[in-house]
């Protein structure tokens, strides 16, 4: 078992979903509260990723970190190596491929929170961004777990926009899904299914948890 | 400043009033939506004590109030408490809702769920100090009675308890006006009347304008110091409770009043020195003796009569003070919670009457049975013929 690989997968995730934690909750506040007339536009560019193959995705970011973009070049200036292929790439890539995983889950938790108890904020003085951390956010912790958890998930079980972006580099790019993938090019079908296992149960003991614990009356299941 | 606030204790009948200018004075218009059918359109001030908007639901109270709150904005008008504009056209002022200092009770309260009692009245009162914060809190909850439910969320608290933190949370914050919309709506009479005889108590010493929104008549009696009659976005009337209320000029208020029985009359003579009528209801018998209002012989009017206060006998009466006994025939006798709702056909005239449970069973009613209603004088209300 390549624990190498583990261990930067879960990195990774860990890495995506705290940046889409932060990042993520601008952005689904704006699509769940701007009156703006082309915000649709804004909502299908975040759920692009949904739709699209991850090497389309992949392609372009990987076009975007390049030496010859803004992005790469800027990059090189300020650490003197190419985003391309690097840990970070992914990282980058990885935001933007689970990016609709956070942030649909948090916006839909926002626009579920009732409009009289902002009215009432309001009245009671509360900035905006005082609204936000004590009345929205606190009644969209479910959401967020979700968008959190999801975001995780789904980036630990990513496969077309790192090999796109990050190739195959041991202990840098190499991530369980493209340790699988390896494995069964090489006909290692067992060591294949071990590894494919592990991140079969990862996966689905977390968001068992998740829904486990969104669950809006809880009980034991056994009991 | 001090003289000026002498003098105007002088001039006003409430000897307390700490600030005798701060009065709410709303001229607005607000079209409801793009193809609504009707703008609200209103001018109305309201000095400091408890103002109700009366009216039913649609006449555009909530609406009014979300204005005067900043929470929309109206189309044109100026919104102001004195001395400060919080919303004017004109001069394009139109302030925050954070910077009007409107306190605003919801219909559905909008208490935060997630929020103790305690935490919710202490919402308001983040600028200040935390040890000043919690003083303040402590006593409006004291004074609301509810200092033992303050860990308690919202949901673990009964709905008068709720009202009450509703009412302490908004008036915590020392607000220059307070919105009350429906707020003690689904409570029973008693803890209805404690929860407005403590708020009349708060208000004793902070003089602030009240605007309570309600379409309950009883409540119009019960708590006003003035009435704002509101009806598909316009007023209709405004005064004293029993100007409003009582001698309705406008259908529409008698409607709301509680007139189950408005009629068309003519007048066939007028007695002066009396001070009495006699009309005569359209397309009928029935001739009725009313108070006298400054009308012609010949004139048009309208009478409303409230089923409550007439009486029901099943014998011809003698020996009453009341002036007016109309027979009639039971049409029919249909329950409504705890009430009789009785049909009766007076010749060419249906009247609606209201009695107890008890009253049905004593005296045996049955439809089509022979009956005498009986009307006095003061209880037949005129106003304004179509």
């Amino acid at each position: 078992m390549d624990w190498q690989a583990f261990r930067l997968t879960l990195q990774l995730a860990a890495l995506v979903a705290l940046v889409l934690g932060v990042l993520g909750l601008p952005i689904a506040y704006w699509i769940a509260y701007s009156r703006w007339r082309w915000k649709f536009v804004a909502e299908a560019m975040v759920s692009l990723p949904i739709v699209l193959p991850p090497t389309v995705l992949g392609f372009y970011v990987l076009l975007a970190l390049g030496p010859r973009s803004p992005l790469g070049r800027g990059w090189q200036v300020l650490t003197g190596h190419s985003l391309a292929f690097t840990f970070e790439g992914l990282v980058i890539g990885s935001i933007i491929y689970s990016l609709p995983f956070a942030v649909q889950p948090f916006a839909a938790s926002f626009a579920t929170v009732d409009a009289r108890l902002l009215a009432a904020s309001a009245t009671l003085g509360a900035s905006r961004l005082r609204t936000f951390f004590r009345v929205i956010f606190p009644l969209s912790v479910p959401g967020f777990v979700t968008g959190l958890a999801l975001s995780f998930a789904h980036t630990m079980g990513e496969f077309g926009v790192v090999l796109m972006v990050g190739g195959n580099i041991p202990g840098v790019t190499r991530t369980v899904s493209i340790d699988i993938y390896d494995k069964v090019q090489a006909l290692d079908y067992v060591s294949a299914n071990a590894t494919a296992l592990v991140l079969f149960a990862i996966s689905f003991v977390l968001l068992s948890l998740v829904y486990g614990l969104n669950r809006r009356i809880w009980v034991w299941p056994w009991k | 400043m001090e003289d000026q606030a002498k003098s105007g204790n002088q001039e006003g009948h409430e000897g307390t009033r700490r600030n005798p200018g701060a009065g709410l004075s709303v001229r607005l218009r607000k079209r409801f939506n793009p193809d609504g059918e009707f703008d609200l359109l209103v001018a109305f001030s309201a000095p400091s004590g408890i103002t109700i908007l009366f009216g039913p639901s649609g006449a555009g109270k909530t609406t009014l109030l979300d204005c005067i709150a900043g929470l929309t904005t109206p189309d044109d008008g100026q919104i102001t408490i004195a001395p400060k504009a919080l919303f004017d056209s004109a001069r394009g002022v139109n302030l925050a809702p954070q910077a009007r200092r409107v306190g605003y009770v919801f219909q559905d309260l909008a208490l935060f769920p997630h929020l103790s009692a305690e935490k919710n009245v202490q919402y308001g009162l983040a600028s200040l100090p935390a040890d000043e914060c919690r003083r303040k809190s402590a006593a409006i909850l004291e004074s609301f009675r509810i200092s033992h439910l303050r860990a308690r969320k919202p949901r673990e608290i009964s709905g008068g308890e709720r009202q009450r933190v509703a009412l302490a949370r908004a008036l915590v914050t020392d607000p220059c006006v307070l919105l009350l919309d429906e707020p003690l709506a689904g409570l029973d009479a008693a803890t209805k009347s404690k929860i407005i005889d403590d708020l009349r108590q708060w208000n004793q010493a902070h003089q602030i304008p009240i605007l309570y929104v309600t379409h309950t008549r009883e409540e119009v009696f019960a708590l006003g110091d003035r009435v704002i009659a509101l009806a598909a976005g316009r007023i209709l009337a405004q005064g004293t409770p029993h100007e409003v209320m009582t001698a309705p000029r406008e259908e529409t208020i008698a409607q709301l009043a509680g007139f189950e029985n408005i009629f068309d009359a003519t007048v066939i003579a007028v007695n002066q020195d009396r001070g009495t009528m006699t009309c005569r209801l359209a397309g009928s018998k029935v001739e009725l003796e009313t108070p006298l209002v400054r009308a012609e012989v010949g004139g048009a009017l309208r009478v409303g009569i409230r089923a409550g206060d007439i009486l029901l006998s099943t014998l011809e009466p003698h020996g009453l003070s009341a002036r007016n006994l109309i027979p009639g025939r039971m049409l029919s006798l249909t329950q409504r919670d705890v009430m009789m709702v009785a049909k009766v056909d007076c010749g060419g005239v249906e009247m609606e009457v209201h009695l107890t449970l008890a009253a049905r069973d004593s005296l045996a009613l049955q439809p089509q049975q022979q009956i005498w209603l009986v009307v006095k004088t003061y209880s037949c209300h005129l106003m304004a013929g179509s």
